[in-house]
C-alpha cells in the first residue's frame, strides 16, 4: 500500500525556535518526491516529521496537522510507534545494529517488536527483502555475518532491505546516499524508482542531478537567514522547477547561483 | 646524480647500536663511580636508586647531546621524551611488580590444600584453613552483586534514557556523594540498620555485610553503566524507533546488548573494588574462626578479615598466623585475577563484531 500525505499549515519547533514554518504540501503516493535546498533550511526536521521521528528529541514539537490517506497522525490518539511502523525511514549515515548479522538486521523490525515467525517465512522475508533492496546476490552466502561487516553502500541498502521489511506505507530517505560512492549511489537511485512502484518515497538531496532524475515531484525550501524559519519556496513537478521554476530563489539554486 | 633536493634529504642518523651501547655504558659507568664513591651497601651489593638515577640522567644527556649534534634537534628532543616516557613507565611498574612478587613470595608456603579445606575452628599455632573465609568472601560479594547490579543498572538506564530535569540531577548528585562514601561508614551504616530492624541477635551477619558492600558497589555499577550506555550511537536508537519499536523494547534489545561487554566489565571492576574491603566487613559480617554457610544468622568470616585478624592477632606461633595472612592475601588477588579474566572473556564473547 502507499499512502498519500497532507501538510497542513505545519509549523515545526525546536522548544522555543521555529525550525519550519507554515508548511502546506500534499505528497502523492507512488511517487517519489524531493526535498531540496540550502543547509540549514528545516528538510531533515520536516522529514522527520512525516514518521513522528521530530518528537524524539527533547523540546521538539509541531504544530498543524499532517493527514496519511486522510488520518491526522498527530491526533491526540494516535500511537507513535504505530504510526512508524507504516512509514519506514533511511537515514543520512547507515546504521545497522552491531549486534546483528546481516539476516537479523533484515528482520530486526519484527525481532524488536517481540514477533514471532516461523523459520521458512524468516527466511522467504529475508530473501524478499534483500532483493528488493537489491542487496540479495551480494549478501546471500554470508547471512550470518554482522550487518558492519558490509561495505558503506551495502550497508545503506542493508538499512533499506530492514525498512522494507516490515512493509510500510511509506519510506522516508534523509541524504541517503551522501556517503556514498557513485556505483553505490547509482544502485541506490535504481532502488528508489524500484520502490515507487509500492511505496510512498521521500527523499532528501542536496543533489540536483539525483533529485531531477529520479523524482516526480520536487519541493524546494529555503531560509531568509540564520535563525529564521525554513519555509517551502515551491513545490511542483520535477521537470517545472528544473526547466521553469515560477520563482527566482528556485530558478538561482538549481541553476547554482545561490549564496 | 640524485635530485633529491636538500630541503628534503633526511639529516644523517646516529647508528643502530648507538642507543643499546648508550644504556649499558651509562649504567656501567653509573655502577662503577657508586662503587669508587663507596655508595653501594656492602651487604646487599648495589645501590640500586643511585645506579639507576645516575646511569638515567647520564643515558639522557649523552644520547640527547650526541643526537643533536648528529640528527638535529627535532630527533633529541623525540629521544629524549621518548627515555622520560619509559622511565615514567617503569616507575610506574616497579610498586607492582614488588607488590605482587612480596605476595606471592610469602603467600605460596601457605598456598596448601588445608588451606582451601578447613576453616580456623579450634586450630591453635600451624595448620588449619580459610575455606570459611573464601566461602564467605564469595557468598557475600554474591550477594551484593545481586543487590547493586540491578538497583544500579536500572538507575543508569534511567539517567541515560529517561532522566530530565531535577531529579535526574539530584539523583546524579546523590551517586557522587555515594562514590565518596568512607567504607567504614557503609559498614556503620548497614551495621545500625539491622540492628535498628533486627534488633542486636541480628545485627551483624553475611547479610549486613553484603548490604555495606552493596552500598559501595552501586555508584561504580552506575557510572561505569551510564558511561557505557551513552557511548551507544543515538543513530542506533533512532534507527529502532524509526521500525515502529517502543523505547523499552529499543533499551532492551538494542541499547543494552549493544553496551552489554562494557557493562559487563564495569559490573567487574566493582566487584574487584569491594571484594578486597575490610573496615565494613570488621563492622557488619564480624569475624569468627567456624565455618558459616548462611548469610542469613551469626558471624561470617571473609577474606580480607581473615588476612586482619590473622596478623592481628598473631598467637603463640607467630610465623603460622602471618604465613597464614599472606596466603589469605595470595588467594584474595587470585580471586580479583580470575575476575579480570572473566571480565576479558566477557568483553570478548559479547562485544559487536564486525
Ligand atoms: N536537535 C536540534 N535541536 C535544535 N535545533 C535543531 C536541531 N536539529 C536541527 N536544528 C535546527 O533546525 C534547523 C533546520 O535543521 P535541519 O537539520 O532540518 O536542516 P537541513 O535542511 O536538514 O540541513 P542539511 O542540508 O545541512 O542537512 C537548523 O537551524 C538547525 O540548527
Ligand atoms: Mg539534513
Amino acid at each position: 500500500m502507499s499512502k498519500r500525505i497532507d501538510l497542513e499549515s505545519l509549523n515545526v519547533y525546536y522548544g522555543d525556535f521555529l525550525a519550519v514554518e507554515d508548511v502546506n504540501m500534499v505528497i502523492e503516493p507512488k511517487a517519489i518526491t524531493a526535498f531540496i535546498g540550502p543547509s540549514g533550511c528545516g528538510k531533515s526536521t520536516l522529514i522527520r516529521t512525516l514518521n513522528r521521528m521530530h518528537e524524539v528529541i527533547p523540546g521538539a514539537r509541531v504544530e498543524g496537522h499532517l493527514r496519511m490517506d486522510g488520518e491526522d497522525i498527530y491526533a491526540a490518539d494516535v500511537d507513535p510507534v504505530k504510526v512508524r511502523r507504516q512509514v519506514g525511514m533511511v537515514f543520512q549515515r547507515p546504521n545497522p545494529f552491531p549486534t546483528m548479522s546481516i539476516k537479523e538486521n533484515v528482520l530486526s523490525g519484527y525481532r524488536l517488536n517481540n514477533n514471532k515467525m516461523s523459520k521458512s517465512d524468516a527466511d522467504e522475508l529475508t530473501e524478499r527483502a534483500l532483493k528488493g533492496a537489491n542487496l540479495w546476490k551480494e549478501v546471500k552466502d554470508r547471512l550470518d555475518r554482522p550487518g558492519s561487516s558490509l561495505s558503506g553502500g551495502q550497508q545503506q541498502r542493508l538499512c533499506i532491505a530492514r525498512a522494507i521489511a516490515v512493509e510500510p506505507d511509506v519510506i522516508l530517505m534523509d541524504e541517503p546516499t551522501s556517503a556514498l560512492d557513485p556505483i553505490s549511489t547509482a544502485a541506490i537511485e535504481d532502488l528508489a524508482v524500484e520502490l515507487k512502484e509500492k511505496f510512498t518515497v521521500v527523499i532528501v538531496t542536496h543533489n540536483m542531478q539525483q533529485a531531477s532524475r529520479i523524482s516526480d515531484m520536487t519541493a524546494f525550501f529555503n531560509i531568509a537567514g540564520t535563525g529564521m524559519p525554513g519555509k517551502l519556496i515551491e513545490y511542483d513537478k520535477t521537470e517545472k522547477i528544473f526547466s521553469n521554476p515560477s520563482q527566482q530563489q528556485t530558478e538561482d539554486y538549481v541553476s547554482g547561483r545561490f549564496g | 646524480m640524485t635530485t633529491v633536493s636538500s630541503a628534503l634529504k633526511a639529516s644523517s642518523s646516529l647508528p643502530r647500536w648507538f642507543n643499546p651501547a648508550a644504556i649499558i655504558a651509562a649504567f656501567g659507568i653509573a655502577l662503577a663511580f657508586d662503587t669508587l664513591a663507596g655508595a653501594n651497601d656492602p651487604e646487599s651489593g648495589i645501590n640500586l636508586l643511585a645506579v639507576g638515577f645516575g646511569g638515567f640522567i647520564l643515558y639522557t644527556l649523552t644520547t640527547y647531546i650526541a643526537s643533536r649534534s648528529v640528527e638535529g634537534s627535532r630527533k633529541a628532543t623525540d629521544r629524549m621524551v621518548t627515555a622520560l616516557v619509559t622511565t615514567a613507565f617503569l616507575i610506574a611498574v616497579i610498586p607492582l611488580v614488588s607488590l605482587s612478587y612480596t605476595v606471592v613470595a610469602n603467600g605460596l608456603a601457605r598456598l596448601d590444600v588445608d588451606f582451601f579445606t578447613m576453616s580456623m575452628r579450634s586450630v591453635v599455632g600451624e595448620g588449619g584453613g580459610a575455606l570459611h573465609a573464601i566461602v564467605g568472601t564469595l557468598e557475600l560479594t554474591g550477594i551484593a552483586t545481586l543487590i547493586s547490579v540491578p538497583i544500579g543498572l536500572m538507575t543508569a538506564i534511567y539517567l541515560v534514557e529517561y532522566g530530565r530535569g531535577k531529579l535526574a540531577r539530584a539523583v546524579t548528585f546523590f551517586v557522587d556523594v555515594m562514590t565518596g562514601i568512607p567504607s567504614i561508614v557503609a559498614g556503620l551504616f548497614a551495621f545500625t540498620l539491622f540492628l535498628v530492624v533486627f534488633g542486636p541477635a541480628g545485627a551483624i551477619n553475611g547479610l549486613a555485610g553484603a548490604v555495606s558492600l552493596a552500598v559501595l558497589m552501586t555508584p561504580v555499577v552506575v557510572r561505569a553503566t551510564e558511561e557505557m550506555l551513552k557511548i551507544v550511537p543515538n543513530e542506533l536508537r533512532e534507527a529502532s524507533y524509526a521500525l515502529g519499536v517502543p523505547k523499552w523494547l529499543t533499551i532492551v534489545k538494542v541499547v543494552l546488548p549493544t553496551a552489554l561487554a562494557g557493562i559487563a566489565t564495569g559490573v567487574i571492576i566493582a566487584i574487584a573494588r569491594v571484594i578486597g574491603e575490610t573496615a565494613p566487613l570488621l563492622l557488619a559480617a564480624g569475624f569468627t574462626a567456624s565455618m558459616n554457610y548462611n548469610p542469613l544468622s551469626d558471624k561470617m568470616m571473609t577474606l580480607p578479615v581473615f588476612v586482619y585478624t590473622s596478623y592481628a592477632n598473631q598467637g603463640v606461633d607467630a610465623q603460622a598466623y602471618i604465613d597464614r595472612a599472606w596466603a589469605g592475601a595470595l588467594t584474595l588477588m587470585l580471586i580479583v585475577m580470575v575476575l579480570n579474566l572473566g571480565a576479558r572473556i566477557i568483553s570478548r564473547v559479547f562485544s559487536p563484531k564486525g
